[in-house]
């Protein structure tokens, strides 16, 4: 039988989600179904002096309006920060009560102040405008920079600072950069982001008074933690009287691992009204209210030798992290970050220093890539600094300090297992054909453009995550991963995972895997996830994690079924267990043609008693069933790597820029389905340059987003990208059996500096993200100025 | 979005009777529809225009171009006569949005609109077009009046737009990345005793830039523009663009524009 890890097989789900016969929690109605409408701040900062219900109460169709009071009544927790990050100084970080339902103050336009739920989604938002909430309107806190200089927001949370912490040493630092022979700064603004997954956000939470248990769906990447925080943490239910369902969901970018005020409430409102309560999100909402991305400012310097050999780095970043702490907020800026903030070279000293604000606005937290968008931004726009500033090719001063030997240990946390970051580099070279870009660049002037050329050669750290080591840096979860292999009696199989699938292709490449793995076709094999009701608890989606850590667990699960397998067929083929060897779905006894399909065996397990000639195959003391558990904690993360080079075309009379030629060359380790994973660069790339070129979130200085809308909010377009040139290198990850790293991320941790490289190389200046139309302009203008005063 | 009665009729007549001050015309609803949903309108009545035969549909004369009011985008960027006689108003048509909002959106909803960074107004300035209403002929020079104001009356339907064809023009425009609206758009166009230079999304609606159009009507060649000052007084700006950049882009578009005639 042909190996499908591998091979490009088309996905499974594809023509469910593409036909309209998907199922997401918006298409889930319960009988008695009430919908909720959430009325939202529309100030950035302001007390709530009185809230009067009664108007809303008695418009049509309502059936409860519940404000912050209710909540606080009946004891519903808040939400919370799931990774606790200590100072510098030593100190916890400073985090603020975060109620589901504001009662003293709001702090983001869009905060969640009351809900109204009616009949109809028409009454709900007609009665919400009748809610009326008396606000004291405070000054807001906006400017990442400045919040630190600004009011206090809480007023036990001195400078609007949740910590202050630093991963380095500052005096080996200091002692590289005395001996220095250069030394390269950058300022920058890392631009913050809004997910704008297709699917809005939704829940729909139905209580049934009779058992007290809770179904609640939702739009979840992470259905089990969902669970547990609502739960154990907001209090609205034991865990097992609540059933959380993530059903088809319709991408999520990070913006979905984590549960929301919505969900809590939904559950919450649904218990006390004792009817269904469903809420989906309108796009303003998401706009307003989903996590946003990013949002550093950043000075960062790094100490050369003439040569281009690396000395030291240091990385001052202030993190704006919103109004409030959300579940992995703290991680992102600090441990998902600072480590990677290095990049893929040798650097004998380094530190990352990074104090996160409270601002007025949307909170902030994982976003594709989570971190290392913002540290691979930063070193690599610092590099190709410096090989300007060296006047050095920007490949030769890469080459010069990528490390060659593996396992490398990292500067600041990570020993990288694998990776060959020449071969990568030289390759993208030469799928990009980097040689002929003089050529290239001729044309272009031909024509009057400018074109620029960039490069981008990263590390990250994936694969999330050793659980003792995430633990021991304060976070508040494990992050192994679990499967359950189940045969059905007639052969075929389930697959159950802890991860979950909006839109990476589970369904397919986790078939693949099992059916290699057992032999079995993959049309058997069905892969179940998003439901806490169906297979053990796990962690989700997210940090390029599912395949590495859940595909392994699944290889695990398949390895115990073989195992168990063989002890089957052995007593059925009569023969000892030492001569059974499992092959292509066939148990076969060695040197004969003796043999059983796994599918005569699962059946066995079923039926283990005698019929007419068969005799129970079971041997003793083994149980009937075929079906096996297993939760996988990897021994360390893994670390995806490559070189992107990127060219762009800029029209220096109106400063329009275009992306021309786009080569990504990475090392994901092992393969399963290339299909998937060049779809998966694609959508990283097109987020990636989305934000070097287009994507900007925006607040005015009183709070108000102004990019609330696609009139204002660029999302990238299909027109907007050139044929992206792919390439492969593989070196194989040896944390998991699978050999895989990872791949969900990297497109948009690669993109941003290789984009915005390649406009800094064809306009001769600094431009900041987004590389708009008119920056552009302003760096052409200055650069005739420059070039008629040199001429 | 608050509740409202729905009128569809085939009638010119009915529609115009219909219509009050708390009504409004529904043609390819790409504005209406989003700004009621948004709760930024709302309407007692809605008439839908659309079964109203006689308002769609595109005429040549050896002069003119006549197109119904309620054809749609993407009808005037395929129209065979419309990229014979005016080529520039069929690209224009076909840069508009999306092919979502060209599918649906018309021209006359577009001009009512009078939406300050919409092309179509820069078309009509151009191309010295005439608006035929159900009661009478309104010039473009005298029908946008403002920032989405018109001089159309309440309850005033547009039946037709009918554009000079020009001896030349083109329409260039930088559009907003994000939503494709025009951040600026010059649309110039050089008719047998004149030349007009419409700008849209400029300023708070569509003008006619009289410095480039006179310095073109001696001399059609974008190097006459060089001398050519334009004053950001006056010009729009937003998180997109400055109002400096913009009056710079009038320039380089109408040049643009210029060398593509
Ligand atoms: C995503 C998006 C992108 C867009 N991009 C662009 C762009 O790049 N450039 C551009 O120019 N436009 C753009 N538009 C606008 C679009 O071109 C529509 O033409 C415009 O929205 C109005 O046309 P409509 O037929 O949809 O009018 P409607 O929404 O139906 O009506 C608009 C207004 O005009 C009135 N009206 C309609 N027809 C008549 C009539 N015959 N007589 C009197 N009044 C009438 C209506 O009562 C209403 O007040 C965009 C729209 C969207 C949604």
């Amino acid at each position: 039988m042909a190996s499908l890890v591998g091979s490009r097989v088309e996905r499974k789900e594809d023509k469910k989600l593409l036909t309209g016969r998907g199922k997401y929690t918006a298409d889930v109605t319960f009988a008695h179904q009430t919908y909720a409408y959430f009325v939202r701040s529309p100030h950035a900062r302001a007390q709530i002096k009185n809230i009067d219900t009664s108007k809303a109460e008695k418009s049509s169709g309502v059936v409860a309006v519940l404000t912050g009071k209710d909540i606080a009544n009946d004891k519903i927790g808040g939400l919370i920060a799931g990774w606790r990050i200590k100072s510098e100084d030593g100190s916890d970080m400073k985090v603020p009560a975060h109620p589901p339902l504001a009662s003293e103050s709001v702090n983001y336009v869009g905060d969640h102040v009351a809900v109204v739920i009616a009949e109809s989604l028409d009454e709900a938002r007609n009665a919400a405008d009748l809610v009326k909430v008396d606000y004291k309107v405070l000054k807001a806190v906006v400017k990442t920079d400045q919040a630190m200089d600004s009011e206090n927001i809480y007023k036990d949370i001195p400078k609007n600072l949740c910590f202050d912490w630093l991963l380095g040493d500052r005096e080996k630092v200091k002692e590289a950069f005395d001996k220095a022979d250069k030394i390269i700064k950058i300022d920058l603004i890392n631009n913050r982001l809004i997910p704008n997954a297709m699917e809005p956000r939704a829940a729909n939470a139905d209580y049934n008074p009779s058992t007290e248990e809770i179904t609640l769906y939702t739009t979840s990447q992470n259905p089990h933690l969902a669970r547990i925080i609502i739960s154990a943490f907001n209090g609205v239910a034991p865990e097992n009287k609540l059933r959380v369902i993530a059903p088809d969901v319709g991408g999520g970018f990070g913006s979905k691992i984590y549960p929301y005020a919505e969900e809590v409430v939904c559950s919450w409102a649904s218990k006390k009204i004792e009817r269904p309560v469903k809420w989906v999100a309108d796009r303003t909402e998401s706009f307003l209210s989903d996590c946003h991305g990013r949002d550093h400012v950043t000075h960062a310097e790094l100490a050369v030798k003439n040569d281009g050999t690396f000395l030291g780095f240091k990385n001052e970043t202030i993190a704006n992290i919103g109004a409030y702490a959300s579940v992995f907020a703290t991680v992102t800026p600090t441990y998902l970050f600072g480590p990677c903030a290095t990049g893929v070279y040798k650097m004998p000293a380094a530190y990352s220093n990074v104090k996160a604000v409270y601002t007025n606005t949307a909170p902030v937290d994982a976003y594709r890539g989570a971190g290392r968008p913002e540290a691979t931004y930063t070193i690599e726009t610092l590099v190709e600094k410096a090989a300007r500033e060296l006047g050095m090719d920007p490949a030769e001063i890469r080459m010069k300090n990528f490390p060659t030997e593996f396992p490398f240990q990292q500067t600041l946390v990570h020993s990288v297992d694998s990776g060959d970051y020449n071969a990568g580099l030289k390759k993208a070279m030469e799928v990009g054909d980097y040689k002929g870009f003089e050529k290239r660049k001729n044309e272009s002037a031909s024509r009057g453009k400018l074109r620029g050329i960039g490069f981008c050669s990263y590390f990250e750290a994936c694969g999330i995550a050793p659980s003792a080591v995430v633990m021991s840096l304060g976070c508040g979860i494990g992050l192994w991963e679990s499967a359950e292999v189940r045969f059905n009696p007639t052969g075929n199989v389930t697959v159950f995972t802890g991860s979950h699938s909006h839109g990476q292709g589970h369904d397919t490449t986790f078939a693949q895997i099992a059916a290699d793995r057992l032999g079995v076709p993959l049309e058997n094999i069905e892969i179940s996830h998003g439901d806490t009701d169906k297979g053990p608890f796990g962690y989700g989606t997210y940090g390029s994690r599912s395949l590495t850590v859940g595909g392994t667990a699944i290889v695990k699960a398949c390895d115990k079924i073989v195992a168990k397998g063989k002890k089957v067929a052995a007593k059925m083929l009569e023969v000892n267990e030492s001569e059974v060897e499992f092959k292509d779905g066939e148990f076969i006894v060695a040197k004969s043609n003796k043999k059983k399909t796994i599918g005569e065996v699962a059946f066995a397990c079923y039926l283990p008693g005698t019929y007419g000639e068969v005799k129970s195959p079971l041997p003793e003391g083994e149980e009937p069933g075929l079906k096996e558990t297993s939760f996988f904690d990897p021994g360390n993360f893994s670390f995806p790597a490559g070189s992107h080079i990127c060219e762009v075309e800029v029209d220096p009379e109106t400063g329009n820029t275009e992306v021309v030629k786009y080569t990504a060359v990475d090392d994901f380790g092992t393969i399963i389905n290339p299909l998937i994973v060049e779809g998966q660069v694609h959508g990283g790339l097109a987020q990636g340059i989305g934000q070097a070129l287009y994507e900007n979130c925006h607040y005015d200085d009183s709070g108000q987003l102004v990019t609330a809308s696609y009139m204002d909010y660029t999302m990238p377009r299909a027109d907007n990208f050139p044929e992206f040139n792919l390439g492969f290198t593989c070196t194989p990850a040896t944390s998991n059996p699978l050999g895989t790293k990872g791949c969900g991320e990297a497109g948009a941790i690669a993109a941003p500096p290789a984009v915005m490289n390649a406009v800094m190389n064809a306009v001769g200046t600094e431009v900041s993200m987004p590389a708009t139309a008119e920056k552009v302009w302003k760096a052409c203008q200055k650069m005739n100025k420059s070039n008629s005063k040199a001429a | 979005m608050k509740t409202f009665n729905y009128h569809s009729t085939k009638d010119v007549k009915e529609a115009t009777k219909l219509a009050s001050s708390s009504s409004a015309f529904l043609a390819g609803g790409m504005t209406t529809l989003p700004s009621m949903k948004l709760g930024l309108a709302s309407y007692k009545d809605i008439i839908d225009i659309k079964r109203i035969k006689k308002l769609s549909g595109i005429k040549a004369s050896g002069k003119s171009v006549t197109i119904g009011s309620t054809t749609k985008h993407a009808e005037v960027a395929n129209s065979k006569e419309v990229k014979k006689a005016i080529p520039s108003l069929a690209a224009l048509a076909e840069g508009i949005g999306d092919p979502q909002v060209r599918n649906r959106g018309t021209i006359g909803g577009s001009i009512a609109n009078n939406d300050p960074s919409a092309d179509y107004p820069s078309a009509c300035i151009a191309l010295n077009a005439t608006i035929h209403t159900n009661n009478r002929k309104i010039s473009a020079d005298k029908f946008f009046t403002g920032m989405f104001e018109t001089s159309l009356k309440k309850g005033e339907l547009i039946e037709a737009i009918e554009f000079q064809i020009p001896e030349k023009s083109c329409y260039q425009k930088y559009p907003n990345p994000a939503s494709r609206y025009a951040i600026v758009g010059v649309y110039v166009a050089k008719h047998k005793s004149d030349v007009n230079v419409a700008v849209t999304g400029a300023k708070a609606c569509v003008y006619n830039e009289k410095s480039i159009a006179s310095a073109l009507s001696k001399n059609f060649s974008s190097s006459s523009l060089d001398s050519v000052k334009i004053s950001s007084s006056g010009m729009n700006s937003d998180i997109h663009a400055s109002a400096d950049y913009r009056a710079n882009m009038v320039k380089v578009f109408a040049k643009k524009a210029v060398d593509a005639c």
